[in-house]
């Protein structure tokens, strides 16, 4: 599936847009988030902005895009001075942006949701919508930008790489000369990850220009003309495209990093969990998994591949006695998991980190220590049935927090107010500090910032040479032939194939996307 | 983390006195709940007296001629809303003169004492049913269902006071007891629907209010429930020994205030330290992780509202066996709804529910004699009501109106 570029659209009448943000600084209390942040745009470049967690990317887009306001400094567009009360106010001055989590509304067609915020009206401004005017304008600009999108579908229909391109339209028919795209591949599979780097490419050749917020350093050096290295609110550095990742991983961390998961060989034991023919059916009914045969031996990690939504969290979730095992078997060292408690399972040795931390991982509200107690809480010494000891609670946190580097103000604070590779190292410190027979992490460093996934790469290792089986769920390719000793490749709810770590990835990639052949090793 | 904040500020800067000080005040004038709170009754008030002013005649006409005498008007403004407001505090808290009457021996200590003896007693059934519905809150629920719960609660309380003739003490226990579990009944049923079949439970818990109200309505006029002798709808009154000990005569403040102090003790230390507490409260706040943490939220709602309701169903036994002693169809009165208001102004926490409770009973008891003095009606006391809570949840309309600075705010990026 590839975008088709209308390249020979002409481009004349468009200005193009430079911008220039001198010295900007905003502060929220005494923490600087930004610090005399200095970044020129030229017309038709991708300009990426590379940083961490919490280094004050967002902070800075969101004073460009008039939600907030910058403390000092300026924000200049063509050699013009501008203040930006608004985001209607930078949209005036040809500044869009496309946030991380969609603004758009489920239930409203794509037509109404670009529509929306600048509404046609037939009679007056109190008149009829004219839907059929923002009909013609999405498939206008959809054309025009290559960027296919079907008017009358609704939004809770499209996959998520779509609804980010309504996203992106939605923007473009607001005649903007320059996007902001905060984190957009976060939640994006490899091909439409792809897709999205051509369609940016084909934006900037019509003069536009990207701001294109990361932290994956692959894709940053796939697209970007320019980068410019932020940490703690400092540009620390501007990079060209041929820089090394290491040499970006080691700016924007502030440390040498290794990209690379350092581990010995593997020495399998017994099977400690084995699944067959397994079949699970997803929220809607739809068979997700459908047969699958599975073991993971002590002391080995196993990696499922796969592209997301080919049956790996359905199968996750049936393992850990969240959703229903239509048929075939689950068992643990020979014992049936089928139809037990998630909490009789976890405490029978088994460490569960799910793929989304912030809707299964965590509770916000809660604090650190609270949450690494969060399936242990009525046990010694945590308490028993009715009584929780607060002391030993707080005594368990400290210790947590120390030995797995979460960095927090205090036990006590939200784990919401923890950068998303602190909350991970909450959810894995608390699933790893119990013996464990069987770890299951899907997705362990989705959204995590480079540091604290070189660490939680090592403490999975280290998990697996204590003895333990480990179960990887991810999509990220790299992250499963670096963590695991097999690789099973699943697609459309089926393992396709069992293979080794030093499969050639472009055959990996092939089973991802379902093509069989060639030599596979079953097993 | 405004607690925090200055606990540290003290610590490590003991000399700075003033620094910390500023540090406080500061704090105490950004919009923190506790504040916004205040405020709220402040502004309540102030439109209260608006409403007392609007609502006099002779005090309008004055202003008819404003412009050439505005002192008439405001003289008489001013008189009417303060007559008004001291008969509220007088009425809720104690009159001076009464306490002068009792130290000079030409009054008893008991007139002296009585409206503070009303608040006391009005306030009792809220901090129960506000309890019940803060709690429900905490889990993520909205119980909707106090009122009927409450009087579910009145109606085992009352049936087992004038059935079982125990002896005394275990009479009145048992009663209380039986209380609880009517309430707990009725909250388990929605807590149970909402468990296995989904079913929401603010249109369960209303539909059983209705059930609960209709249900007494019957109930009083059966044979064996009714009064002998009595053709209204009125039941038998419960026995002494089942009562609520109280001081008598004018005191009608009972046992009944102890217990809710107690039982908010009792919830605040179910909430903060208990393991049910942390299940509810993680439930509360992201059931998607608490399930994948092994914690059973059916099992967590059907708890939940069962407790909800038994706390509710003492409310409604304290209303019986404290001051009403028979069962009437109105007899739980509106406490059940009145505690929904308690929760939202106690901001859903066990001792700020038991304040909350407490300022209602004031309006209450001073209403009654603002009423009877002033000439105000007793409807001034619901419109204050409402106000605050109106105000409380419109949290930035008191910010605006008192230029309140943000409340410090972490940075994102």
């Amino acid at each position: 599936m590839l975008w088709i570029v209308h390249q020979a659209f002409p481009t004349s009448g468009e200005i193009p847009l430079k911008l220039e943000l001198r010295g900007i600084t905003k502060r929220f209390g005494d923490l600087v988030a930004n610090d005399h942040i200095d970044i020129t745009v030229e017309p038709g470049e991708v300009h990426a902005l590379l940083g961490e967690n919490g280094a004050g990317k967002s902070t800075l887009m969101n004073q460009l895009y008039g939600l907030l306001q910058p403390d000092e400094g300026q924000i200049v567009v063509n050699d013009e001075p501008q203040v930006f009360r608004s985001p209607r106010d930078a949209i005036a001055s040809g500044i869009g942006m496309v946030h991380q989590h969609f603004m758009l509304v489920p239930v409203f067609t794509v037509a109404e949701n670009i529509a929306l915020g600048a509404e046609e009206t037939r009679g007056g401004p109190l008149g009829w919508l004219d839907r059929r005017r923002a009909r013609r304008d999405v498939i206008e600009t959809s054309k025009k930008f290559g960027l296919p999108v079907d008017p009358d579908a609704l939004i809770e229909d499209l996959p998520v790489g779509a609804q980010q391109r309504v996203e992106i339209v939605k923007a473009l028919t607001r005649d903007v000369d320059l996007l902001i795209l905060d984190e957009p591949t976060a939640v994006l599979t490899p091909q439409e990850t792809d897709e999205l780097l051509a369609v940016m490419r084909s934006l900037t050749e019509m003069g536009k220009s990207i701001v294109f917020i990361t932290h994956k350093l692959k894709e940053v050096k796939k697209i970007a003309d320019r980068i410019t290295v932020v940490r703690r609110g400092k540009i620390v550095g501007t990079a060209s495209p041929d820089t090394s990742e290491d040499e970006l991983a080691a700016l924007m961390v502030g440390r040498a990093v290794s990209l690379e998961v350092a581990k010995g060989p593997a020495d399998p034991g017994r099977a400690v969990l084995q699944v067959s023919g397994l079949v699970v059916d997803d929220d809607r009914g739809i068979r997700a998994v459908d047969g699958v045969d599975l073991e993971v031996r002590a002391g080995e990690v196993l990696g499922i591949a796969g592209v997301q939504g080919n049956g790996q969290t359905e199968l996750v979730e049936a393992v850990m006695g969240l959703r229903e095992v239509r048929a075939g078997t689950v068992e643990l060292d020979g014992e049936g998991l089928a139809g037990m408690s998630t909490k009789k399972i976890l405490r029978s040795g088994v460490g569960y980190v799910p793929e989304d931390r912030s809707h299964d991982g965590v509770v916000k509200e809660f604090s650190v220590a609270e949450n690494l107690v969060l399936d242990m809480y009525d046990r010694e010494p945590f308490g028993n049935a009715f009584r929780l000891d607060v002391a030993k609670v707080a005594g368990n946190a400290k210790e947590r927090v120390e030995q797995f580097d979460i960095r927090t103000q205090s036990a006590a604070s939200a784990v919401g107010t923890l950068s998303g590779g602190n909350q991970q190292k909450v959810v894995i410190a608390r699933e790893m500090s119990r013996p464990l027979r069987l770890f299951i992490a899907s997705q362990p460093t989705r959204g995590v910032d480079v540091g604290s996934i070189e660490f939680i790469h090592g403490q999975i290792i280290h998990e697996r040479d204590q003895g333990t089986a480990v179960l990887v769920v991810s999509s990220e390719l790299d992250e499963v032939v670096g963590l695991a000793d097999r690789i099973a490749v699943m697609y459309r709810g089926r393992i396709l194939a069992v293979v080794s770590p030093d499969t050639p990835r472009e055959e990996i990639g092939l089973l991802m996307a379902g093509i069989t052949g060639g030599n596979e090793e079953k097993k | 983390m405004t607690a925090e904040a200055t606990k540290e500020t003290r610590e490590k800067e003991p000399v700075e006195r003033e620094a910390f000080l500023n540090v406080f005040l500061r704090n105490l004038w950004s919009s923190n709940s506790v504040t916004i709170t205040v405020l709220s009754i402040v502004l309540a008030v102030i439109i209260g007296a608006v409403l007392i002013v609007v609502s006099d005649s002779t005090v309008l006409e004055k202003f008819t001629y404003f412009t050439a005498r505005p002192a008439d008007a405001l003289d008489a403004s001013w008189t009417l809303i303060s007559s008004a407001y001291s008969d509220l505090l007088k009425g809720a808290l104690g009159d001076p003169e009464a306490f002068n009457a009792w130290f000079s021996g030409t009054g008893t200590w008991q007139d002296a004492f009585a409206p503070l003896s009303e608040t006391l007693t009005y306030a009792a059934p809220l901090v129960f049913t506000g309890l019940s519905v803060s709690l429900a809150f905490r889990g993520g629920l909205f119980n909707i269902g106090a009122q009927g719960q409450a009087v579910l609660g009145c109606i085992a309380a009352g049936v087992a006071g004038f059935t079982f003739g125990l002896p005394i003490v275990l009479n009145l226990l048992v009663a209380l007891i039986a209380g609880a579990l009517g309430g707990a009944l009725w909250g388990f049923l929605p807590g149970l629907l909402k468990a296995r079949t989904g079913a929401h439970e603010v249109i369960t818990t209303i539909m059983l209010n209705y059930t609960a109200g209709l249900f007494l309505a019957w109930l009083v006029i059966q044979k064996g429930i009714q009064q002998p002798g009595r053709t209204d709808a009125i039941s038998k009154v419960v026995a002494d020994s089942a009562q609520l000990p109280s001081f008598g005569g004018v005191l009608r403040v009972n046992l009944g205030i102890v217990l809710a102090v107690l039982v908010t003790a009792g919830v605040a230390w179910l909430l903060n330290r208990s393991a049910f507490g942390f299940e509810l409260r993680a439930v509360g706040a992201n059931p998607h992780a608490a399930k994948t943490a092994g914690i059973s939220v059916a099992k967590t709602y059907t708890l939940l509202m069962a407790v909800a309701g038994g706390l509710a169903g003492l409310g409604g036994a304290t209303q019986v066996l404290g001051t009403a002693y028979a069962l009437t169809p109105s007899v739980a009165g509106n406490i059940g709804f009145d505690g929904l208001l308690v929760a939202l102004l106690g901001r859903n926490r066990p001792w700020g529910t038991l304040l909350a409770a407490l300022l209602f009973g004031v309006l209450r008891a001073g209403g009654n004699r603002m009423q009877s003095f002033t000439g105000i009606s007793l409807e001034l006391v619901n419109v204050l009501q409402a106000l605050i809570v109106i105000f409380i949840a419109a949290p930035a309309l008191v910010k605006a109106i008192f230029q309140l600075r943000a409340a410090r705010t972490t940075a994102k990026g």
